[in-house]
């Protein structure tokens, strides 16, 4: 160890003159540029950059790489994504499978959102109560959320394939077993389930975190006039809980809107398209394909992006609603 | 202890809400750790073994014999006799119905019993070949060297760059300063993946595709690295870097023998974190390594599950191991992760 901390010296040694020369340069103040300098240029050349030329993909056609070489073709892109000829029937549209992807992920965002909540709220009330062994009840929950989405995604499929251990209990239980993942109502539902089962810590931990902050006068107060568990609840613990309350909303729903890695593992969007998200259609468009149709799956993230940013939003006015609710009071 | 475990709220017994929790806890427990320890005590199934059903928690497999004037190990049934004796046997073949048996202390005599009547003799075994297998079988230590190398490398580069802004953005006053702030903090906003297409341009212009730097590089400045740095350096007094300066010390030598030994902690909340993210992110390696020699562990696992999907056993096997260090990390600092997540809200 402290022959490595040696070494890591030496290695900061080296840049010693580097920075000397640069303050003689820039003088004591400006030499903070230095500092965030290497920050910055990564973040403009992976961020800033491919913002930029996201945009000219979004208006170019054609199936080549380099921005110079596609042909200029306006708002075709957007076009091809989101005309339908009749709006009510979606086999009408251009690009059904987009609309269908759209669909999918408003569709899995809105059940999603409400379940987690709701399991996060009661994990978070339980482990904030008195309880043996907060610390170690606390971990069970929040384990999964660090497993990798493959993790996860494997983890799942060994129980749901046919003669997994969700089988054996239909069978024990006398029924017949099931391609769980093949049935596209139930793959739908199962990727509810372990999107839940993978990220509820998380949203609990934040809860939490909300629970404890409400000061305990407040209880013992609604304990001297005996009120009923439910009712401290619903008129204390829930109303001084909204803020933690409206961010876990928003994030649920600007990562189930981005869910990618886990469902494509365990579903690959199938059956049929039955659990393909907006994101994988954004990959399969730009890079899973034989053609790759850049034009288009820049367009579609742009159409993300426009979502995404709404859902932002919405999070600023709330968060600022229930902050002035809070001063009212 | 009784009257520990059963103590509660200020009152002697307790109450039925008491009973709730602890029900929701164990089935928690169930839930969350079942599937996990499920995959993990399967890992150790051997192939035929996986293929059973119904499946059993326990790795049992069959018995199995070597019989002299036989090649393989013959596998172990308890089974009936002509007499209606129940010996232990050892299956020769089976066809039909009818399996031909031998007894192991008598090969020489032919035993035919209906397949109805025997009953395969399993014992506990731990399989550890589908683990051992996986080095020779694949090249799975290039799969778990690249993991390794890009979390590595990938951490330690981020600690250094994010700390370096954030050491500016806290320390110095300069023009632009606040602009830059205002853009690290903005690509927060910007989530990877609506910016994929034209990454994946600047990438195979730079001519890192297929290459691990590919995935290192766009992943060392992290906007919540530079924020959490700064928070954190915000709190050291300026009179510390003052009296350096006196010294005559260089702002580099500043940076780090000063500001980088007392930023310690913060510096470890985000070496966990920046671990987890690396070896578990999938998607951004997934279009930039291609060629199946630079592989993941997570893109190996991906590609194996669609293509191997009778080798379970090896499946399982890797995913576990890819598992293990995240667990571990999970074991030794889970006070830290929580704390941490639970402050800077980030994951």
């Amino acid at each position: 160890m402290s022959v490595f901390l040696r070494l890591l010296g030496l290695f900061f040694n080296l840049f010693e003159p580097v920075f000397r020369l640069g303050q003689k340069w820039l003088g004591a103040s400006r030499i903070g540029w230095l500092f965030v300098g290497p920050n910055l240029l990564v973040i403009s050349i992976f961020t800033f950059l491919p913002i930029v030329i996201n945009l000219v993909y979004a208006v170019t056609g054609g199936v080549n790489l380099l921005p110079t070489q596609r042909p200029f073709t306006g708002v075709e892109n957007f076009a091809i994504l989101l005309e339908c000829r009749d709006y009510s029937d979606l086999q009408s549209c251009r690009t059904d499978i987009f609309w269908r992807s759209i669909f999918n992920t408003i569709q899995f965002s809105a059940i999603q959102v409400v379940l987690m909540l709701f399991f996060s709220l009661v994990t978070a009330l339980v482990l904030n109560r008195k309880i043996i062994g907060r610390g170690f009840w606390r971990g069970v929950f929040f384990y999964p959320v660090l497993l990798s989405p493959v993790v996860v995604a494997l983890i799942w499929k060994w129980l749901l394939q046919s003669q997994g251990v969700f089988n054996a209990g239909l069978v024990a239980l006398g029924s017949t077993p099931m391609d769980w993942l093949l049935d596209r109502h139930w793959a739908f539902f199962w990727v509810v389930v372990v999107s839940i089962w993978a990220h509820m810590g998380f949203y609990t931990l934040i809860l939490l975190a909300g629970l404890q902050a409400i000061p305990k006068d407040v209880y013992e107060a609604a304990e001297m006039d005996a009120a009923p568990p439910f009712r401290v609840l619903r008129r204390i613990t829930l109303p001084l809980l909204m803020p933690n309350l409206i961010v876990v909303l928003v994030l649920v729903m600007i990562r189930a809107v981005q869910s990618f890695d886990e469902v494509f593992v365990l579903t690959g969007g199938g059956p049929g398209s039955a659990t393909t998200f907006i994101v994988q259609y954004i990959y399969q468009t730009g890079f899973a394909e034989q053609i790759h149709l850049y034009g288009l799956a820049a367009a579609a993230s742009l159409i993300l992006a426009v979502g995404l940013m709404a859902l932002t939003l919405a999070q600023l006015r709330l968060s600022k609603a229930s902050d002035a609710g809070k001063t009212k009071k | 202890m009784a009257n520990f475990v059963t103590r509660t709220r200020g009152r002697n017994r307790l109450h039925w809400t008491d009973w709730v929790s602890y029900a929701y806890l164990v089935v928690g427990l169930f839930v969350m750790f079942g599937p996990v320890l499920w995959l993990v005590m399967s890992s150790f199934k051997t192939e035929s073994a996986l293929s059973q059903f119904p499946p059993s928690f326990l790795p049992y497999s069959q018995k199995e014999v070597v019989v002299a004037g036989f090649d393989k190990p013959l596998p172990l049934f308890l089974a009936k006799d002509e007499s209606g004796q129940t010996r232990t046997l050892a299956q020769v073949r089976r066809i039909g119905i009818m399996a031909t048996m031998v007894d192991p202390a008598a090969p020489e005599t032919e035993i035919r019993v209906n397949i109805n009547d025997r009953k395969p003799l399993n014992e506990l075994k731990f399989a550890s070949g589908n683990y051992t297998e996986l080095f020779g079988k694949f090249a799975f230590g290039s799969y778990l060297w690249n993991s390794v190398f890009i979390t590595v490398v990938a951490t330690i580069l981020t600690l250094l760059f994010n700390s370096m802004a954030a050491f500016a953005l806290s320390k110095y006053q300069f023009t632009g300063q606040k602009t830059v702030f205002v853009l690290i903090i903005a690509t927060l906003m910007i989530p990877p993946t609506i910016i994929l297409v034209p990454a994946f341009l600047v990438i195979s212009e730079l001519n890192l595709l297929n290459n691990l730097w590919g995935v290192i590089l766009p992943a060392v400045a992290t906007p919540t690295g530079v924020f959490l740095l700064r928070q954190y350096m915000l709190t050291i007094p300026d009179e510390l870097l003052e009296a350096a300066r006196m010294d005559n010390a260089s702002e580099w030598r500043i940076y780090w023998k000063i500001i980088l030994p007392l930023a310690a902690p913060a510096m470890a909340v985000l070496a966990i974190f920046s671990f987890m993210w690396r070896w578990n992110d999938f998607l951004w390696p997934l279009i930039v390594l291609s060629k199946s020699e630079n592989f993941t562990l997570q893109l190996a696992l991906n590609a194996f599950q669609g293509e191997l999907n009778t080798q379970w056993h090896y499946l399982l096997a890797m995913t576990v191991i890819t598992l293990i260090p995240i667990t571990l990390v999970f074991t030794f600092l889970q006070k830290y992760i929580t704390t941490g997540i639970a402050s800077a809200g980030v994951k």
